[in-house]
C-alpha cells in the first residue's frame, strides 16, 4: 500500500512533494525523519503537503511515503485521562522518549497498545451485529464504562466472541463472514461519524455558574461561543466549564493557547475532584493541548481529533462537553495554511471556506440517537478571541451566525473585577424558551418569571444609568434609586461568582434559586416600605441587605440564608416596612 | 558542503535568489561572499529543485550576481556559554565589546524547539520588583512573560531598568542573570541601558545583544532568538533564574512586516503577516519552568503602541499569547506621576499562583480586588463631576472620588529608586484603603479587616 515519493519543494509549515499519488487528506511521512503531514492540494503531479511538525533542514530530493490513510485517530479504552497534542500524540510518551522539549520525527500511538483490559462480552454467538452494536463492555475508570462498538460500516453475525484480558489490538470477536473485531477502531477526524437521528435538545447543561445557568443556559447538544478581548477571562470561564458541567465526558482542546496556562490545566485537572462522584475529574477527561509555539497544522488538525473522540464516546449514549479554547486560533492556523498555499484570500486574509469549516465543526455537536439506539450528546463551547476585543471580525461574526447560546465577555467588567465578566445586556441564549419546561419542572414554577423580572430590572438600570451619567443618582426618584440598587444587589450578589473561592464556585440550582428569589423578596419589601414612606437611606442601609452579600460564600448556605430572611423581616418590621 | 554557487538569478530587498543548486535545507544557515571580500549572512527561506530563495540578514546592499553563495547544511546556532556574562554581542551574536570571541560550550539551534506542556510547573515563585502597581495589583511570577505596553515618550525605559534593578525573590539566594536583546532601538536609548547596566554593576551578570536602529531590519528577526537561546541555556543547563527583556517588540513585528512584503506574502491585517501570531509565540512561548530543573526563563518585554492604541496588531496579538500586560499611561505621565502605570487595563494572569499566605500574604487578593474596584468607580466619577460638579455626587461617593486621587498620589507614585517590598506595598493600601468607610470595603473579608485595617490595629 506504500507509496514513495519524493519532496521537490520546501517552505515553512508547507512541502510540495512528486510522486506518491495520493488522494486527498492522506497522511504521508515526509523526509528522512518521516515528519507527519497531510496532502491538502493536489496539481497535476505535485501535490502539496501540511507538515505537522517543524521543517528545518528538510531538503528537496528527500523520501516521502504515503501510507493511503487519511488522518485518523485510535478509539478505544485508554482515551480517557490522556493528555495529547494535536494529532493525538500522548503529551506523557512524548517526554519520555524526547525530553522536556518537543523534538520532531517522533510516533507514538493515541491509545496504549500494551495494557490489558479486562472485556465483558454483552453478544453471543449467533448474535446479528451491525455499526454501533455494542458487543461488550470495559470498565475503563472507576465510574465510566467504555462501551466497545461494531465500527459504523461493519455488520454481520456473530461466529467468536471472548471474554476476559484483552489488549486494544488482540481479536476479541469473529464475524461470520471473517472480519475481526478488536477493542480499537481507527475513524478519520475530519470525517463526522454517524448517528441515526439527530434529536432536539430539551435538557440544559448545568454549569453551576450562575449567570450561564440563571441567564443565558446553553442545552444539552447546543452550542455556545464565548467572544472576549484578551484578558477578559475567557479561559478561566472556560475552565469553570470544563471542571463543573454535568457532562459524563469533558473533552478540552487548548488550542494555540499559552503554554503556562496549558501546564495549568494539566496540574489542576488531575487533583480536581469530581463533584458529582468524588473522583478526580481527569477520570472523565480527555485533554488536548496544542500551544501556540507548538506546530501550527498540528493545530489545525486539533480540533478535529478532539470532537473525533467526543463523538466516539457520544456514540456510548454519554452526554459529552467540548471546550474549544481558541476557536481563533483554529481559524488563524487555518489562514496561515492557507496563505503558504497562496489561495485568494477572503476577509481579513482567513480564506474563503472559513466559514463553511466553521459550520462544519459546530455541527457535529448535537443531541443524537446513536446507532445502537442509545441517546447521547455533545455540547460545544468555543472560546473566540476577537483581535482589539472587536465583534466585527470574521471569526466572531462567522460563529454567531452558527451558535445559539452567546455569552459576550467584557473587558470593562473584568476591569472592575465583576466576574465571570459576561455582559448580561449583550449575551443571549436561544435556549431560553425551549428549556422554560423543563425549568418549570426541575427548579421551581415561578424560576423563568424570576429570572425576566431580573433581566428586566437589569436593562432598565441600563437605561437609568444613561440618566445618571448626566444629572447624578440624587436627582432620581427614590422608586427609581431602588431599582438601582436592587439591579446592583442582583449583579453583585447573584451574578457575580469567584472562580476561586472553595464554596462559591460551583452554585446549584436550587441555591441560584434561593438567593435570587432572596433578592426578589427584599425588592419586593422595599417597595412596599417605600410606598409606605420610609425613607430610601433606611432600606438602603439595613444590615440584612450587606449580610444577603456574604451568603453565597457560607459554607452552610441554607441556614446562612434563613437567618438573615429572618432578620430582613424584623428589620422591615421595624422600619414600617409592612 | 564548501561549494560557492555563482547562480544569483535576482536580488530583491533583503532576498536573493539561486537557481542550479544541490538539494538544499528548509531554514539552513548561508554565507555570502562579496566581491570585495566581505561575508553577509543569511537564510533558506523557500527551496525547491529549481530555485532556493535565502534571506540575507545584514542587508543585500554591495551584492551583485557575482557574488558566492555557500551553504553550510545546518540551521542557524548560537555559541553559548557561561562566558557570555558579562559579555556585549552584537544582534546576531558577534562580540562587539573588543573581547574573543565566546568559546562554545554547546552549540544551541536558535529555532527553539517547543516545551512539552506536559514537563512545564505552572509558575508560581513571587517576583518582588519593588513597583507597587506591580507587585501588589499586577504580581510577576518567575517563568512568566509580562509585557510592558507602552508609547513613544514613556518612560518605560526607566521602570524595565528599576525592575531589572530590584527583581528578586524575597528570601531566596539563587543565581539570576538578565539577557537584554535590544531590537531597532537607537543608539541613545541603548546607551543608555549599558550606562545603567554598568553603573549598577548588573552588566556582570547579563548577556546583551544589540541590534540598534541602523542596523539591518532582517536582523532583528534573529536577534530575539539569539538572546532567549542564550537564556534558556543559562536557565536549563546552568540552573539561572534569568530574566529577559527584550525591546522593542514594535521594532521587531514591523521587521517582520518588511520580510512579508519583500517574500510578497499576502498580508494580514495593517498590512502585517498572518503568521506574526504563531511567530510572536514561538518568542514569547520560551519562557517558563520545567518540572524538576532549578532555572527559569522569566521575560519582560517592551513594546511600544503605535498611536497608544492597545488594539493595534501588535499589542494584541501580544496581549493574547502573554500573560498579561502592564500599561503605562500617557494621562498619568502627564500628571507627574512615576511610575505612570494605569493598572486597570493592566493585568498579571499568574497573579493568583503568585500571592497569598506563604506567598506574600494572605490579604493581598483582597486588597488587590478592592484597589481595583474602588479605583475603577473613583475614575467612572471624575467623569461625572466633570458634568455634574463635585457638590451633586453623595457623600458616599465624594469619598470614592478622594480614593482614587490617594491611589495614584499615594500608591501608583513612587521614587525612581524606591524599591518597597510587599509588605511595604501592603502598608500603602491599607492606608488609603482606610480613607473609605468600612462598609465599602466589600471585597475584603472581615477577618483580614479585623487583622490589617489601620482602625483596628492594637486592639
Amino acid at each position: 500500500m506504500e507509496i514513495k515519493g519524493e519532496i521537490y519543494r520546501v517552505a515553512g509549515p508547507v512541502a510540495m512533494v512528486t510522486g506518491i499519488n495520493p488522494r486527498m487528506y492522506d497522511v504521508v511521512k515526509v523526509g528522512h525523519e518521516g515528519l507527519m503531514g497531510e496532502v491538502i492540494k493536489i496539481e497535476g503531479k505535485k501535490s502539496t503537503v501540511q507538515v505537522y511538525e517543524d521543517t528545518s533542514g528538510i531538503k528537496p530530493g528527500e523520501p516521502v511515503i504515503n501510507a493511503g490513510m487519511p488522518l485518523s485517530v485510535e478509539l478505544g479504552p485508554g482515551l480517557l485521562e490522556s493528555i495529547y497534542d494535536g494529532i493525538q500524540r500522548p503529551l506523557q510518551v512524548l517526554q519520555e522518549k524526547m525530553g522536556d522539549f518537543i523534538e520532531r520525527g517522533v510516533t507514538a500511538s493515541g491509545l496504549n497498545h500494551e495494557k490489558l483490559w479486562d472485556f465483558k462480552p454483552t453478544v453471543s454467538v449467533g448474535d446479528k451485529v451491525k455499526g454501533g452494536s455494542v458487543i461488550g463492555t470495559v470498565q475503563e475508570t472507576m465510574n465510566i464504562e467504555h462501551k466497545i462498538m461494531v465500527p459504523p460500516n461493519v455488520s454481520g453475525t456473530v461466529s467468536e466472541i471472548k471474554g476476559g484480558e484483552f489488549t486494544v489490538d488482540d481479536t476479541i470477536c469473529l464475524l461470520s463472514d471473517g472480519t475481526e473485531l478488536s477493542m480499537m477502531q481507527k475513524w478519520p477526524v475530519r470525517v463526522p461519524r454517524p448517528s441515526a437521528k439527530k434529536l432536539m435538545p430539551n435538557k440544559p447543561l448545568i454549569t453551576g455558574q450562575r449567570i450561564l445557568d440563571g441567564l443565558f443556559p446553553v442545552a444539552k447538544g447546543g452550542t455556545a461561543a464565548i467572544p472576549g478581548p484578551f484578558g477578559s477571562g475567557k479561559t478561566v470561564t472556560q475552565q469553570q466549564l470544563a471542571k463543573w458541567s454535568d457532562t459524563d465526558i469533558v473533552v478540552y482542546i487548548g488550542c494555540g493557547e499559552r503554554g503556562n496556562e496549558m501546564a495549568d490545566v494539566l496540574n489542576e485537572f488531575p487533583e480536581l475532584e469530581d463533584p458529582k462522584t468524588g473522583r478526580p475529574l481527569m477520570e472523565r477527561t480527555v485533554l488536548i493541548a496544542n500551544t501556540s509555539n507548538m506546530p501550527v497544522a498540528a493545530r489545525e488538525a486539533s480540533v478535529y481529533t478532539g470532537i473525533t473522540i467526543a463523538e466516539y464516546y457520544r456514540d456510548m449514549g454519554y452526554d459529552v462537553s467540548l471546550m474549544a479554547d481558541s476557536t481563533s486560533r483554529w481559524a488563524e492556523a487555518m489562514r496561515e495554511i492557507s496563505s503558504r498555499l497562496e489561495e485568494m484570500p477572503g476577509e481579513e486574509g482567513y480564506p474563503a471556506y472559513l466559514s463553511a469549516r466553521l459550520s462544519e465543526f459546530y455541527e457535529r455537536s448535537g443531541c443524537v440517537k446513536s446507532l445502537s439506539g442509545d441517546e447521547g450528546s455533545i455540547t460545544v463551547i468555543g472560546a473566540v478571541s476577537p483581535p482589539g476585543g472587536d465583534f466585527s471580525e470574521p471569526v466572531t461574526q462567522n460563529t454567531l451566525r452558527i451558535v445559539k447560546v452567546f455569552w459576550a465577555l467584557d473587558a470593562k467588567l473584568s476591569q472592575r473585577r465583576h466576574f465571570p465578566s459576561i455582559n448580561w445586556l449583550t449575551s443571549y441564549s436561544l435556549y431560553s424558551k425551549s428549556l422554560s419546561d423543563w425549568f418549570g419542572k426541575n427548579v421551581a414554577t415561578d424560576w423563568v418569571d424570576l429570572r425576566d423580572n431580573s433581566m428586566e430590572l437589569l436593562q432598565k438600570e441600563a437605561e437609568l444609568q444613561e440618566i445618571v451619567q448626566l444629572v447624578g443618582s440624587d436627582a432620581l426618584p427614590e422608586d427609581q434609586q431602588l431599582t438601582l440598587e436592587i439591579a446592583r444587589m442582583i449583579r453583585e450578589y447573584f451574578l457575580q461568582q469567584n472562580a476561586f473561592h472553595p464554596v462559591d464556585t460551583y452554585c446549584a440550582f436550587d441555591k441560584q434559586y434561593k438567593l435570587l428569589k432572596a433578592i426578589s423578596k427584599f425588592s419586593d419589601m422595599a417597595t412596599a416600605a417605600l410606598e409606605s414612606g420610609v425613607p430610601m437611606t433606611d432600606i438602603i442601609t439595613l444590615e440584612s441587605k450587606d449580610e444577603l452579600a456574604k451568603v453565597k460564600f457560607e459554607e452552610d448556605f441554607e441556614t446562612a440564608l434563613n437567618t438573615v430572611l429572618k432578620k430582613m423581616d424584623n428589620e422591615f418590621a421595624r422600619i414600617g416596612g409592612k | 558542503m564548501t561549494k560557492e554557487y555563482k547562480t544569483i538569478v535576482e536580488i530583491s530587498g533583503p532576498l536573493i535568489f539561486l537557481e542550479k543548486t544541490e538539494p538544499v535545507g528548509y531554514g539552513e544557515l548561508v554565507h555570502i561572499n562579496l566581491p570585495d571580500g566581505t561575508t553577509k549572512r543569511g537564510q533558506v527561506l523557500d527551496t525547491s529543485a529549481d530555485i532556493v530563495v535565502v534571506q540575507v540578514f545584514e542587508g543585500t546592499g554591495g551584492l551583485n550576481d557575482e557574488s558566492g553563495v555557500v551553504f553550510t547544511g545546518e540551521t542557524i546556532k548560537l555559541s553559548v556559554s557561561k562566558d557570555m556574562l558579562g559579555r556585549i554581542l552584537s544582534g546576531s551574536g558577534d562580540p562587539l565589546d573588543g573581547g574573543p570571541r565566546i568559546v562554545p560550550e554547546k552549540m544551541a539551534d536558535i529555532i527553539g524547539a517547543a516545551m512539552n506542556p506536559y514537563s512545564r510547573m505552572p509558575p508560581e515563585d513571587f517576583i518582588q520588583t519593588g513597583i507597587s502597581t506591580i507587585d501588589g495589583t499586577n504580581t510577576l511570577v518567575r517563568g512568566q512573560k509580562l509585557p510592558i505596553f507602552s508609547g513613544s515618550g514613556l518612560p518605560h525605559n526607566e521602570i524595565a531598568l528599576q525592575i531589572a534593578r530590584q527583581a528578586k525573590v524575597v528570601g531566596s539566594e539563587e543565581e539570576f542573570a538578565v539577557v537584554f536583546a535590544a531590537m531597532g532601538i537607537t543608539n541613545e536609548e541603548a546607551q543608555y541601558f549599558m550606562e545603567d547596566f554598568e553603573k549598577t554593576g548588573a552588566l556582570e551578570r547579563a548577556v546583551v545583544f544589540l541590534n540598534l536602529a541602523d542596523d539591518p531590519a532582517v536582523e532583528r528577526i534573529i536577534t530575539p532568538r539569539m538572546a532567549l537561546t542564550a537564556a534558556e541555556y543559562l536557565a536549563y543547563e546552568h540552573d539561572m533564574h534569568v530574566l529577559v527583556i527584550l525591546t522593542d517588540i514594535t521594532n521587531y513585528c514591523e521587521a517582520l512586516r518588511q520580510m512579508g512584503a519583500a517574500r510578497e506574502e499576502v498580508p494580514g491585517r495593517r498590512g502585517y503577516p498572518g503568521y506574526m501570531y504563531t511567530d510572536l509565540a514561538s518568542l514569547y512561548e520560551r519562557a517558563g519552568v520545567i518540572k524538576g530543573n532549578k532555572g527559569t526563563v522569566t521575560q519582560f518585554s517592551i513594546l511600544t503602541m503605535p498611536g497608544d492604541d492597545i488594539t493595534h496588531p501588535i499589542p494584541d496579538l501580544s496581549g493574547y499569547i502573554t500573560e498579561g500586560q502592564i500599561v503605562v499611561s500617557r494621562e498619568l505621565h502627564r500628571k507627574g506621576i512615576y511610575p505612570p502605570i494605569n493598572v486597570l487595563p493592566s493585568l498579571s494572569r499568574l497573579m493568583n499562583s503568585g500571592i497569598g499566605e506563604g506567598k506574600t500574604r494572605d490579604d493581598h487578593k483582597a486588597v488587590s480586588d478592592q484597589l481595583y474596584a474602588g479605583y475603577a468607580e473613583g475614575l467612572d466619577l471624575r467623569g461625572l463631576v466633570a458634568i455634574v460638579g463635585k457638590e451633586a455626587l453623595s457623600e458616599r461617593d465624594q469619598k470614592i472620588l478622594e480614593f482614587a486621587d490617594l491611589f495614584e498620589d499615594r500608591f501608583v507614585r513612587q521614587g525612581r529608586d524606591e524599591d518597597r517590598s510587599i509588605e511595604d506595598t501592603l502598608k500603602v493600601a491599607w492606608d488609603i484603603l482606610s480613607e473609605l468607610p468600612e462598609a465599602q470595603l466589600s471585597r475584603i473579608d472581615n477577618k483580614f479587616i479585623d487583622k490589617y485595617h489601620p482602625a483596628h490595629q492594637g486592639k
